[in-house]
């Protein structure tokens, strides 16, 4: 962060810094106990785990349950791990993710910079289109995919992750383009250029910042979606969250909890990596005005 | 934009629908929730031999508890339009689909292969609708039992209890060893499998009227008050940490001697098995006391939906290679359950198995096989949820025993 | 000057967006109203019943536990995350080292659905396996804690995983919102001698309205949502005790063959989060408008 936070800062004294440094700590603790459970867990053998203390780290180190979930556990009939099924997300939340970013940039920008009457009215909707429980819309959902020829298809998955993800993507850009001058919109009109150079040459290549807030806001929705997926996903187009449900929801199964933990990890991995890696680049994101209402 | 994107989900859904209709020709697909581990595993016993005949498998597996996510998914599939092949479920939801009018017919197959000689009555009433079969049955599994850690039970006098006055000696005497007498899980289903074993425990006609038949009277009558009782004197043998616990970590905890017994459906013993414990000499499987001679079954039973022409062909055959005593007996010995058709040997299974065949065999010929309401095969799931409710909140305490009977008299009518 | 064809090319570019939330929410709020007037169970049918599944469903012990858990998990989940995220958000702004791997840490479980997490947590709040059962091994015998297996407190263990969760992203939103704030106000406010904790009471926290609203959308919208947090912590018991309206209307819906009375709990939840949202919304929309 190479904002000048500092002066913000509260001069404080030696106590008063001790007392931050262990409170920040402490909350460093509470998040990441669940994450330590689930790894030191997914190490241990199951009798290790049968036997003994939850929290305790794993006496011997064994990556077997990795290697089971990634690639040899049995999901359905077939022993394939979860592998497949890790690339069938991939398919899926690429193209919905760039499809709702784009449109929700589009949609922002009109809000923003080409008002009309009503313009207002259309964002509210749009807004509180973000609170309706999803599974009230897997019967109507189901019946309109089957009229469009769309139902048990990726198509029809990444149809529903766009439309649905519309509310915040719109949200987001336009409280963003809020900020924008509306005067550099005006001059090159003046110029000549017409809605989408305007857009292209104007507003996209300063919009880096909060392109990255709603490719991780999606990415984390459609990826972790389990209900859509499983209702709407077919043969060969099951996404991963279904998968790992799959291995760790089997109702009268032994239970393989070492593997169920690997397995969940792993599952978590791209969106854990896409918050470490662009971290960073998220705050400054919401700073740069996602935030603002 | 919407119009590229419109065009090119309709191009991959054209490939989708092409790449489909070719392998139209044998296909089967089968939406299920043994979805990992063993029973998963043993399903793929049945897949390798419809591909030997040339019949591709189209896996949907969809875990959660007793096919509940499965169900949804279902709905969701036949509202498109794009029903599954086959559908593995559980009683009441095949009557009622079938009553949706959504279940194609199986008599051809079933007729040629004299299915209505080899599977119990009682079975029959939910693979049939409306005399004809709609419905291939894979196992039957029984509820009414009770897993007994041996070692536990020989030190509490060694005795396997008989009458529910006998339990109650022989988890008093388990608790003054200083183990819990009765290792249970508090979930919903958990609570409503031992709930039915108790209400059959006071008599198989009360379970009828009461479960089956939902008689008011028998609801709310002294006998219910004394079932909700007899609740209560078992929530006393538990461990204080039961609630939301997993069945098979109360298992779990009889294997290792933590507890005493569990009362539990037949799976349970694929938990001791997996365990390498031996029926007969570290665990002992008994009907639940004061049920000896009757039992309270489930069935998991393929459905099948009513499919294009092309695809019946395979349907018809998946349904027969269900019905083969070979897959019965394989998939059937992973399970814990067994077969569905009463006519095979029972040389393969062990000691639990063996008893589970012949009781199940005893009873269809006694008139003394009954659904098990927790499992779906008393009553619809409607009233299934309305009896789980009361039942779970008086065992966390919620209602006296005299409430309970009253509120489940009401539960049940609302939920009708 | 915009000639006219430039004038149509906004509302034909917003037009798909705005048709598909039209259809795909708006439409199906309209189907799901017609459904609760309706007799559906096993799947949607049009046996118009007028309101009998409303007074069903007000006669329903089940509904009234779900919608009084709703309340004081909705209440204490976004309150607590809302003055945590700030809270947090204003330790992380005091020149902290390693501030960079801090804020990962709280930002991560964000990322993290509860298929994932809600396993891990289940252990760790059983007395038996979990911190209890942890502490008692480390020696600290009479160490208590088993909300997870009390009615009365089995909800609250629920808004401790929910908080977890989210109240990480809430501060970064606010720690977005600090950075921007202006030091030059901040500057002057100490040449007027002002402490560190009246600037943040007085001049700071006031400016970070706009956030509070981001924070609440957010926030709301996850409440409504959290179904799969209680089903996989503690599939709505113990007993009954921690279902949810979210809970009650799937399992209606779709497992109790009570399709009308799950559209009629659908409603009334949507009846509630708007009569709370669009208000709120309404008049944040109206002051950004005042602003500008």
């Amino acid at each position: 962060m190479s904002h000048p936070a500092q002066e913000n800062a509260i001069n404080a004294g030696r106590l008063t810094r001790i007392l931050i440094y262990t409170v920040l700590i402490f909350f460093v603790i509470y998040y990441l106990l669940p994450l330590w459970v689930m790894v030191s867990n997914s190490l241990k053998t199951l009798d290790e785990i049968r036997g003994g203390d939850m929290l305790a780290p794993p006496a011997d180190i064994t990556f077997e349950p990795w290697r089971q979930a990634w690639s040899q556990t049995q999901i359905g009939v077939e022993a394939t791990g979860l592998k497949p099924y890790f690339l069938n997300s991939i398919i899926m939340v690429v193209p919905a993710v760039l499809l709702s970013t784009l449109l929700g940039a589009l949609n922002g920008y009109v809000m923003t910079k080409w008002e009309f009457p009503g313009v207002n009215l259309i964002f509210g909707a749009m807004l509180l289109a973000c609170f309706i429980p999803f599974q009230i819309v897997l019967i109507p959902m189901a019946r309109i995919l089957g009229m469009l020829g769309l139902a048990g298809t990726l198509g029809g998955l990444i149809m529903v992750h766009t439309v649905y993800g519309l509310g915040f993507t719109t949200l987001f850009f336009r409280n963003y383009y809020a900020a924008f001058p509306t005067e550099l919109v005006r001059a090159a009109q003046i110029d000549g250029a017409g809605f989408f150079q305007v857009f292209r040459r104007i507003l996209l290549p300063s919009s880096g910042p909060i392109i990255v807030v709603t490719i991780i806001w999606q990415f984390t929705n459609v990826w972790n979606d389990f209900l859509f997926g499983a209702s709407f996903s077919g043969y060969s187009s099951t996404p991963i969250t279904v998968a790992l449900n799959n291995l760790v929801n089997s109702s009268t199964g032994v239970k393989e909890y070492n593997v169920h933990f690997a397995g969940a990890i792993l599952a978590a991995l791209p969106t854990l990596v896409v918050y470490i890696v662009s971290g960073r680049y998220f705050v400054r994101g919401l700073m740069a005005g996602a935030v603002k209402g | 934009m919407k119009l590229k994107f419109a065009l090119r989900t309709t191009a991959s859904a054209a490939v989708l629908c092409g790449a489909a209709s070719m392998a139209m020709a044998a296909e089967v697909e089968v939406l299920h929730w043994w979805t990992s581990g063993g029973e998963a595993a043993a399903l793929n016993v049945l897949k390798e031999d419809l591909e030997g005949k040339g019949v591709t498998w189209q896996d949907m597996p969809v875990a959660g508890g007793s096919g509940v996510e499965a169900m949804t998914v279902l709905r969701a599939r036949v509202t498109s339009g794009n029903p599954p092949t086959a559908v593995q479920m559980l009683g009441f939801d095949i009557k009622d689909w079938a009553a949706e009018g959504f279940l194609g017919d199986l008599s051809e197959v079933a007729d040629a292969e004299g299915w209505d000689a080899v599977v119990p009555p009682a079975l029959q009433e939910f693979s049939r609708y409306d005399g004809k079969w709609i419905a291939a049955p894979v196992n039957v599994h029984s509820t009414n039992w009770m897993w007994i850690n041996k070692a536990a039970l020989d030190a509490a006098g060694g005795e396997a209890p008989e009458t529910w006055e006998d339990l109650i000696v022989v988890l008093d005497a388990m608790k003054a060893n200083g183990i819990v007498p009765l290792a249970h899980g508090g979930q919903a289903w958990q609570d409503g499998t031992i709930f039915d074993s108790v209400v059959l425990g006071l008599g198989a006609d009360f379970y009828r009227t009461a479960i089956i038949e939902q008689d008011p009277e028998a609801l709310g009558s002294e006998m219910m008050v004394e079932a909700f009782k007899r609740m209560e004197v078992l929530r006393g043998y538990f461990d204080e940490n039961f609630s939301g616990r997993d069945w098979n970590l109360a298992s779990a905890m009889v294997i290792n001697g933590e507890a005493g017994m569990q009362a539990m459906g037949d799976w349970a013993k694929g938990e001791f098995v997996k365990a390498e414990q031996v029926p007969g000499e570290d665990f002992l499987c008994i009907r639940f006391p004061g049920t000896q001679g009757h039992v309270l079954f489930n069935s998991d039973q393929f459905a099948m939906f009513d499919v294009s022409d092309e695809k019946r062909e395979a349907q018809m055959m998946m349904a027969s290679a269900v019905m083969d005593p070979s897959f019965q007996v394989a998939f059937n010995l992973v399970k814990g359950s067994v077969p569905a058709r009463t006519d095979i040997p029972d040389t393969e299974f062990d000691m639990c198995g063996k008893k589970g065949m012949a009781d199940l065999a005893e009873a269809a010929a006694n008139g003394t096989l009954q659904g098990s309401m927790a499992h779906g095969h008393g009553a619809s799931s409607n009233i299934k949820s309305a009896i789980f409710d009361v039942v779970t909140a008086h065992l966390n305490g919620e209602y006296s025993a005299e409430e309970a009977a009253e509120e489940l008299v009401a539960a049940v009518e609302a939920a009708k | 000057m915009r000639d006219r064809f430039q004038e149509w090319v906004p509302r034909i570019v917003l037009a798909p967006s705005f048709a598909a939330v039209l259809i795909f929410v708006y439409g199906f709020i309209l189907y799901t109203g017609w459904l609760s007037m309706t007799n559906s169970r096993m799947l949607p049918n049009n046996d118009f019943i007028g309101l009998a599944n409303y007074t069903k469903l007000f006669g329903l012990k089940h509904w009234h536990i779900a919608l009084t858990n709703l309340a004081i998990f909705g209440v204490l989940y976004i309150v607590i995350s809302s003055v945590l995220g700030l809270f947090l958000a204003i330790l992380l702004d005091q020149q902290i080292r390693n501030e960079g791997f801090i804020r990962t840490v709280y930002l991560y479980p964000m990322a993290i659905s509860f298929i994932v997490t809600g396993v891990a947590w289940k252990w760790f709040l059983d007395p038996g396996i979990g911190l209890e059962n942890t502490m008692h091994q480390w020696g600290w015998e009479s160490f208590e804690f088993r909300w997870i297996k009390d009615r009365d407190f089995a909800i609250y263990t629920i808004v401790i995983a929910a908080i977890w969760q989210s109240s990480g992203y809430v501060m970064a939103m606010f720690l977005a919102g600090l950075r921007g704030v202006d030091n030059e106000i901040i500057k002057a406010a100490q040449v007027d001698g002002a402490s560190g904790f009246l600037i943040y009471r007085r001049i700071i926290i006031p400016m970070m309205r706009p956030v509070f609203l981001s924070a609440f959308v957010v926030l709301t919208h996850l409440a409504i949502k959290s179904y799969d947090l209680v089903v996989a912590m503690t599939g709505g018991g113990p007993g009954r005790a921690t279902e949810v309206p979210a809970t009650f209307m799937y399992s209606y819906t779709f497992t109790r063959n009570q399709m009308g009375v799950g559209a009629s709990s659908a409603i009334i939840m949507l009846i509630m989060v708007f009569s709370i949202v669009v208000p709120y919304l309404y008049s944040e929309i109206r002051h950004g408008e005042k602003q500008k």
